[in-house]
């Protein structure tokens, strides 16, 4: 199925980790939102098996991760992994947060699809999911 | 008078002014933008009533600063928030910035502690140590403050789901080191209200916290009135995205929550007001922050009089901790922040702050670096010694401009907390999720703002260069001490008296069911070397989970 033609598109806008810095997730959601997308965006503190269930469960087209704190290295990896796992790994997931330029290569190497360090303007994000 | 000056203006106006072509400019004050006057004149601020209204510092309504001499008498203190990784790096990061003349301590904790998690849970592994320093029995706490003798500094903890435990370490430690109670000084944040809304660190539901939050207060007030039990923060707002009146207000109607929840013990205000402080962070409209500071004071003092009835002008101090906002620093060309970081000082001290923390101009990306840390206290120190802004006490008091700011913002704060108290209560807005809705249309708003381009962010959105970012130092805990973190965390429940922390657990377990004040049982257990996750587990069974409203 091509899945350029099913619109609009669920996105699932998820916090892993300790993290309750949540503003740039809320931001994005209702920058997708405005943008006509359908965001799930599930709250603080979830865990990788909690987003990747709910990932399945309402079919989503996109997982994007808002990290914070440092830890999106061993977050993401996590998160592939189950998703993998799951038989989900079809599905695309992006990180958005404080990402030093230096991880985003490697979180591309784990199999992460785009990376949108703070200051991303949301049209760059709007691209990539339309391109998925 | 004031006829007249309205009259020449209107001339220059008409025949000086309109000869020149100029922009039109707008406060940032709220979501909706008020116009700045190209001109403050006096007929601007007639209908302020000098001996009323601005008055002389020290007394109310304290416009011009909370002290008669303010930084004449003493300077505001320099305290420069850190933490990271393991008590022991903690401890030698403090006594470094003491010897530079850091004059308070200000802890950093990592996530976990913050969240009640103990170090040795594999379910939290990676975020030991992480953004903070990690803490998990009275033991680490004894490291943390080893060969500072606690009646020497005052330590402020930026602490909150977890603050009566850490207060109660802290005691703990002072026992310890001998230095009674009465000589502890230092500041929790214990603000939870504001977790639900910008920072999340929150455990348990809004009424228990409440009821954990008067515990702190009432015992302070009794037993270690040295201490500040509650900083009441707006800042933390701000840095979430609100605007300049929405850190006003929310902190105010936090302010009163706290206080109608003391009171209701039968407490009288004047009792504890004096040991109320309060949390800002200031930007980089500098003239809009410095009236900020005044109209606070001013507002703060009238409430606290007019609602609720206090007679000791202590009681209606203002006494306010501020910080550089890290939510104006940018990842793109760094050192940018050092500029943005002194004119946030700078605002802070125009304003009359007690005391107040430079961020590290890296901040934006990760833990600062020994280096990045010591310039964030030395500009403060060089805004301090070198400058003589410290000669006369606000020194932009009587400006046309600043007084007009001054009374717009304390008007539009009362009209906007008149308007939230109307719709309810906030801890029902809180659970409502409104208060949370409102700060989220905002951030928005000025993130949009922001990304076109309408709002200037120099090296981001306009005049940028292709300067590597690349360069910047980044911290990396060293996952070796974390690993002697956690074995140390194994080691103290193995060799502790274990029969004694279930007893204590017990005792808190039975106490939290009733009325009581909670803190007795608290210093009991960390004495016991009883843990922060074994507490808070302990209080979770009581209290429940607070589960955030669906946005």
């Amino acid at each position: 199925m091509d899945n350029k033609e099913r619109l609009p598109r669920r996105i699932l806008i998820a916090k892993p980790g300790l993290d309750g810095h949540d503003r740039g997730a809320k931001v994005v959601a209702t920058a997708l939102r405005d943008a006509g997308f359908e965001v799930i965006y599930t709250g603080l503190r979830q865990t990788v098996d909690q987003i990747v269930n709910t990932a399945i469960q309402e079919d989503v087209d996109v997982i994007g991760l808002s990290i914070l704190s440092g830890v999106h290295m061993e977050l993401t990896k996590r998160l592939v992994k189950k998703l993998r796992e799951s038989g989900a790994g079809n599905i695309p997931v992006a990180v958005g947060g404080v990402i030093p330029p230096g991880d985003v290569e490697k979180l591309k190497e784990v199999g992460v699809a785009g990376v949108f360090s703070v200051g991303t303007s949301f049209k760059k994000i709007v691209d990539f999911i339309r391109n998925i | 008078m004031k006829e007249k000056i309205t009259k020449k203006k209107d001339r220059w106006r008409e025949k000086c002014l309109s000869q020149a072509p100029y922009r039109s400019a707008k406060a940032e004050l709220s979501g909706v933008d008020v116009d700045v006057d190209i001109l403050y004149t006096p007929d601007s601020i007639a209908s302020i009533d000098y001996p009323q209204d601005i008055g002389f510092p020290g007394e109310p309504p304290f416009t011009r600063g909370i002290y008669p001499s303010m930084y004449r008498g003493r300077l505001w203190t320099m305290r420069q928030y850190s933490g990271f990784a393991t008590a022991e790096e903690s401890n030698k990061r403090f006594k470094f910035l003491m010897d530079q003349g850091n004059m308070g301590l200000s802890v950093a904790f990592d996530l976990p502690t913050q969240m009640g998690f103990d170090s040795d849970n594999p379910e939290i592994e990676e975020e030991v140590g992480r953004v903070g320093v990690a803490i998990s029995t009275l033991k680490d706490m004894e490291i943390l403050f080893e060969g500072i003798p606690l009646h020497k500094v005052t330590t402020s903890f930026t602490i909150n789901g977890i603050a009566s435990i850490i207060l109660a370490m802290y005691l703990a430690v002072a026992e310890k080191q001998g230095v009674p109670f009465t000589e502890v000084g230092g500041t929790i944040q214990n603000d939870i209200l504001k977790e639900y809304v910008a920072r999340g660190t929150y455990i348990f539901p809004p009424r228990p916290s409440l009821r954990l939050i008067v515990d702190t207060i009432e015992y302070c007030m009794k037993e270690a009135p040295r201490f500040y039990p509650i900083s009441i923060s707006g800042g933390h707002f701000r840095s979430g995205g609100a605007s300049l009146i929405q850190e006003v207000a929310f902190m105010m109607l936090n302010g009163i929550t706290y206080i109608e929840a003391v009171l209701a013990r039968g407490i009288d205000i004047d009792e504890f007001a004096p040991r109320l402080s309060y949390l800002f962070v200031t930007q980089l409209n500098l003239f809009e922050e410095i009236a900020k500071f005044r109209a606070s004071r001013r507002l703060w003092a009238h409430i606290i009089k007019e609602r609720f009835k206090a007679k000791d002008p202590r009681s209606m101090m203002f006494r306010v901790y501020a910080a550089g906002c890290g939510d104006v620093l940018t990842h793109a060309e760094p050192e940018n922040n050092i500029v943005r970081l002194t004119m946030m000082t700078l605002a802070g001290i125009l304003g009359g702050v007690q005391s107040f923390f430079t961020p590290a101009y890296d901040e934006a990306y990760e833990i600062p670096t020994e280096k990045s840390a010591l310039l964030g206290l030395r500009t403060q120190q060089i805004l301090a010694y070198e400058t003589g802004i410290t000669n006369t006490v606000d020194p932009l008091g009587g400006s046309y401009y600043i007084e007009w700011l001054t009374s717009k913002i304390e008007n539009e704060v009362r009209k906007y907390m008149e308007e939230l108290e109307k719709k309810g209560r906030m801890v029902e807005l809180i659970e409502r999720g409104f208060i949370q809705n409102e700060m989220a249309r905002i951030a928005y708003e000025k993130t949009k703002k922001k990304l076109s381009g309408e709002k200037v962010v120099v090296g981001l959105n306009k005049f940028q260069s292709a300067q590597a970012r690349e360069k910047l130092q980044i911290y990396q805990p060293d996952r070796e001490a974390i690993s002697k973190q956690i074995a140390r965390v194994k080691r103290v429940k193995a060799e502790r008296d274990n029969e004694k922390v279930h007893y204590c657990l017990k005792r808190l377990e039975g106490a939290a069911k009733g009325t009581e004040n909670l803190m007795p049982y608290l210093l009991e257990t960390v004495k016991a070397y009883g843990s922060v996750e074994e507490i808070v587990n302990t209080l979770r069974g009581v209290f429940g989970e607070f589960r955030e409203p669906v946005m």
